[in-house]
């Protein structure tokens, strides 16, 4: 609500005329020009700095784009920030955003060095510090903040996610698992595979063509402890070489940067322990 | 027919208590305009057909796509600024030893003298800050490389592989390895 703050102020004089009916609605306007109807009175500015690539003028190189907002008109997440950018200052401007609540993923990026998710990513209140949001590290750019997760998709889906049973249950109806059981999944199945520890992991940016990475790895492990699953033998097989949970050299950026707060260092940990077992 | 009738009211309100709202400027994006059809959305970049195969398109772009930049806008962190001094003082250690190993092998085809006798003559022949830095840049990879090691061992039993705990144990490292570097350089 907060990008359609300043958009909304032009019809504000009619807003109260408008309340008594049953629908108070405001339509999706874009405003063709940058113009803030009312500035505020001391603004606190902030200088955001942005990573451009344009795929349709692929000769230029990409650059940083300094956008100023006022933070007092401004929501308190970054993701409130680029999407006043978008609306206000320059449409053009590409990023990925969905749910603005931390659950879809969508808005993965590097805020100030860190990989974190952009709506869970408050802006540091001190407007004479300049922020600067980079596409997720090492990734291919799709354009400006969009980073290609093909490969990391293809690596979830080579793990196979997903329960594999060959024997039906007793009595034909759920599988069925202890609480003690399901409890060892509690810290993995609320991945939400937004890419942010894969991609701030260094071994993943040297070897992400074999290296599984670590999100990838969390979710494995996910199946390689779930006690309804019969295929670990497997699964363990699988993993088993040199590359693909090897290349982890316990950096631990991966636990670091979680957004959603998991630990995939210490899935890989303990999956390295389970392999040695 | 209900909503019609409230913002048909809602409307006539207006233009009697705001004449002014009622300007083609301000009705925009009012229902009445919606309504009219007046309220389409304009944008002010335009974009045009695009003919071309999309699969092609994407092949194109696939060439030209540019890797978003990692290393050097990373910010720098205790966990992964003490994982690379690990590798590098790791190398530097056995590749040291590799040389000086060689070294000692080969001195007596060479003529050098690298025995333990004319070693300590040598080096008793230095003034005290040489042998002092000389001393604490050996000892300083050495016990980083070695108590970094101790961590990353309780690391694979799974252990202490939390934040604040990875972050402590870091500094902690850092700490030890520099005071007892420091002890070494003094003995």
């Amino acid at each position: 609500m907060a990008s359609l703050r300043s958009t909304s102020r032009l019809f504000a004089a009619s807003r109260p005329l408008f309340r008594p009916a049953t629908f108070a609605r405001s339509y999706a306007t874009v405003e063709t020009k940058n113009v803030d109807p009312v500035p505020s009175e001391n603004p606190s500015m902030k200088t955001f700095k942005v990573y451009r690539w344009n795929p349709d003028k692929p000769t230029e190189k990409p650059s940083m784009e300094s956008y100023q907002l006022d933070l007092k008109k401004t929501g308190p997440m970054m993701l409130d920030a680029l999407i006043r950018i978008k609306n206000e200052i320059d449409p053009t401007l590409t990023f990925r955003r969905s749910c603005r609540e931390g659950i879809c993923g969508s808005c993965a990026m590097n805020i100030d060095g860190v990989n974190t998710l952009a709506c869970l990513c408050r802006i540091p209140t001190d407007a004479a510090q300049e922020s600067r949001i980079y596409p997720l590290p090492h990734t291919y750019v799709v354009k400006d903040l969009v980073p290609d997760l093909t490969l990391f998709y293809k690596q979830y889906k080579s793990i196979k996610p997903y329960l594999q049973r060959d024997t039906p249950t007793a009595d034909g109806l759920e599988n069925r698992q202890s609480p003690e059981d399901r409890k060892k999944l509690d810290g993995l199945y609320e991945c939400i595979l937004c890419a942010c520890c894969s991609t701030s992991c260094p071994s993943y940016w040297w070897n992400s063509e074999e290296y599984l990475g670590p999100a990838i790895l969390l979710q494995s492990y996910r199946w390689l402890v779930d006690s309804r699953d019969e295929r670990t033998a497997e699964r363990k097989a699988a993993l088993d070489n040199s590359m693909s949970v090897y290349r982890c050299h316990t950096i631990l950026n991966c636990t670091r940067t979680c957004p959603k707060g998991l630990n995939p260092g210490r899935a890989i940990a303990e999956t390295k322990k389970i392999l040695a077992a | 027919m209900f909503s019609q009738k409230v913002a048909q009211q809602s409307l006539r309100r207006l233009a009697v208590q705001q004449p002014l709202a009622m300007q083609w400027s301000m009705m925009r994006a009012s229902p009445a305009a919606i309504a009219l059809g007046k309220g389409i959305q304009s944008r002010p970049v335009t974009t045009s057909p695009n003919t071309e195969d999309p699969n092609q398109i994407l092949a194109k772009q696939r060439l030209n796509r540019p890797v978003a930049p990692h290393l050097t806008i990373y910010k720098p962190q205790i966990g992964w600024i003490g994982s690379s001094l690990h590798r590098i003082t790791g190398v530097a250690l056995s590749g040291s030893l590799y040389l000086w190993a060689t070294a000692y092998l080969a001195s007596p085809v060479l003529g050098w003298h690298l025995e333990s006798a004319s070693m300590v003559a040598a080096m008793a022949a230095l003034p005290i800050a040489a042998k002092i830095a000389f001393k604490a840049t050996l000892a300083l990879p050495f016990t980083y490389h070695c108590m970094n090691g101790v961590r990353h061992l309780t690391w694979d039993t799974g252990r202490a592989l939390t934040n604040p705990a990875i972050i402590k144990s870091g500094w902690a490292v850092i700490g030890l390895s520099v005071t007892s570097a420091i002890a070494l350089a003094f003995l």
